[in-house]
């Protein structure tokens, strides 16, 4: 049995790394982040065991609730637009253009460029007094706004950036949708008289249901993580009224600012349960009508 | 046929106004990096490159040790691509091509692994690091980045495809052990999946952002990202300096990008379809 066991052994150890590393760094910290969300502990002295008491404070602290609403908000605010531009850029760069393999590095890039740098760049872009958005309006016989200092020009900010980063890399997974769509279901929409706009409604879209499913879960799971974006934008604070602050700088803040890791924890644990609960809601709602048809 | 024809027009028309806005932060990130902080502030704001880069830099590199983070950047990025590499491709391989008690089980647990979101794990693993003495170590980026589930459950993926089992046959009649199969049977019929794997492992330890500000933030040995906020947040009135810092700082990973674009992109997308 030993020596059987023994046979298997340079297998055993060609895949240990990866779960050494997770259990160091992967379960032993999310099992210590739960016992510690019962715990009040600033990191240095010593814990002391609290119950309840962090996720009492978690459902009634309202400056988390408003960092939970911005999240949502700038969620939709950045994925609904991000997902039509997407798939029409998809729709277009699956057409016989010239210069497709330009336009798709050229779309993509944003997606492997520094967050830091280019949130750096929007910042200045956006700025109130001396940005170059604000000067386009002006120029154009517009009042200036105040991006950076109104609450809903902060959310469109950081909006925009999301944008900007993630329509490339999902025009191109719509892309790949796209060409795995045999051409004789187009023959034979075409043939049946269905006009253009018919065609992508009723075929291509519900054949891209897989990949727009992957797509909206996706950035469910890293649209509600938002934290460089916002945290360049309008720094630690979250900004003029908090309006910039996401749930996971809210995060940040309470556990690595102020030192509060037992209610850090408790954060953590509480954006972990709405990411989970938000995709499976994404993921339903997108399925749906899938069974609908079934039927 | 003029219809689609105009269609088309009008398609293409749409794509490169679309390119033009999505890549003009490039643009204006080195029109800004290249002129001073006055001309930037005019009215109207210039909006052609100027001659000032230089002057611009050897000001940021006077106010921050802007080397020194690039060069903790590189070794970060540099070392866990090697790690990444290797872990990742001697797993996977492990896992598509030999059978062995449990290997079903370990897989599945390796795939429930991707549930779990960065900043669950964060303070606790801050802790570990402050056992460790790691903190402001670059170790503490390394060594929990160095096997990741995403990099093994995808090269299994290709391993399963691109190598087929006369080639591991072949192999075991010449008396190859294990690890030698691995290392000079597997790996070069593996090159083109390991060039994905390897710039997106890359360009994300490059940019990551918040694990490194948590660990390196007070320590001199901080991550180009890193500095470059601290940049931002203490000399932002200093515009074009701080531009011309991030210009340099975006600079190397658009290179790795599009030296391996097109490949790279495929991969995406065909990893998403699949998946």
């Amino acid at each position: 049995m030993a020596a059987k066991r023994l046979r298997y052994l340079p297998q055993y150890l060609a895949i240990s790394p990866f779960f050494v590393l997770f259990a160091i760094f992967g379960v032993y910290p999310v099992l210590y982040s739960l016992y510690l969300a019962f715990q009040k502990w600033d990191g240095i002295g010593p814990m002391q065991f609290v119950g309840l008491k962090n996720f009492e404070f978690l459902v009634t602290d309202a400056d988390f609730w408003n960092s939970v609403g911005n999240t949502f908000i700038i969620w939709i605010m950045s994925t609904v637009p991000m997902t039509v531009l997407a798939l029409l850029i998809a729709v277009g760069l699956n057409s016989s253009i010239r210069f497709r393999g330009l336009y798709r590095v050229a779309y993509f890039a944003p997606n492997v460029t520094s967050i830091v740098a280019m949130a750096i760049v929007f910042t200045s872009v956006f700025s109130n007094q001396f940005g170059i958005l604000n000067a386009l309006l002006r120029g154009i016989g517009l009042d200036p706004v105040s991006w950076l200092t109104d609450p809903w020009g902060i959310k469109v900010a950081i909006s925009v950036m999301i944008i900007w980063r993630w329509v490339g890399y999902n025009a191109i997974i719509f892309l790949a949708g796209l060409q795995a769509i045999p051409g004789e279901v187009y023959e034979a929409a075409r043939i049946d008289g269905a006009t253009a706009v018919q065609t992508f409604f009723r075929v291509t879209l519900p054949l891209l249901r897989p990949v727009l499913l992957f797509s909206v879960v996706m950035s469910a799971i890293n649209g509600l993580q938002i934290f460089t974006e916002a945290q360049v934008l309008v720094g630690q604070r979250g900004g003029p009224q908090d309006a910039g602050m996401t749930m996971v700088l809210y995060f940040y803040n309470q556990a690595f600012t102020e030192s509060d890791f037992g209610y850090g924890a408790a954060i953590a644990w509480g954006i972990f349960v709405l990411v989970v609960l938000f995709a499976i809601i994404n993921w339903r709602v997108i399925q749906r009508p899938e069974r609908a048809e079934v039927q | 046929m003029n219809a689609t024809r105009r269609g088309r027009w009008t398609g293409g028309l749409a794509l490169l106004i679309g390119a033009v806005i999505v890549l003009f932060p490039y643009y204006w990130l080195a029109v800004m990096a290249t002129n001073t902080t006055a001309e930037i502030y005019s009215t109207p704001p210039k909006l052609w490159f100027g001659s000032h880069l230089f002057e611009n830099l050897s000001a940021v590199f006077a106010k921050i040790d802007f080397f020194g983070s690039l060069l903790n950047t590189v070794i970060v990025a540099v070392a866990t691509t090697i790690l990444v590499l290797f872990f990742d491709s001697l797993a996977a391989f492990t896992f598509a091509k030999y059978k062995f008690p449990g290997a079903g089980l370990l897989f599945n647990i390796l795939l429930a692994t991707f549930v779990v979101p960065t900043q669950l794990a964060a303070i606790p693993q801050f802790s570990i690091m402050a056992a460790f003495g790691w903190v402001g170590d670059l170790k503490a980026l390394i060594v929990p980045a160095a096997a990741n589930a995403f990099g093994i459950f995808w090269m299994r993926q290709y391993c399963r495809s691109a190598i087929p089992d006369e080639l591991l046959e072949a192999a075991k009649v010449d008396g190859a052990g294990f690890f030698r199969t691995y290392w000079s049977v597997a790996l070069p019929v593996l090159r083109p999946a390991l060039a994905f794997l390897g710039i997106f492992t890359f360009v994300n330890a490059w940019n990551d952002y918040l694990w490194p500000l948590i660990v390196m933030v007070d320590s001199r040995n901080v991550t180009l990202q890193v500095a470059l906020n601290q940049l931002n947040a203490v000399y932002g009135t200093d515009y074009s300096q701080v531009m011309a810092g991030t210009l340099v700082a975006v600079i190397p990973l658009l290179v790795v990008f599009l030296f391996g674009a097109r490949h790279f992109i495929r991969n995406i997308a065909a990893g998403a379809v699949k998946g």
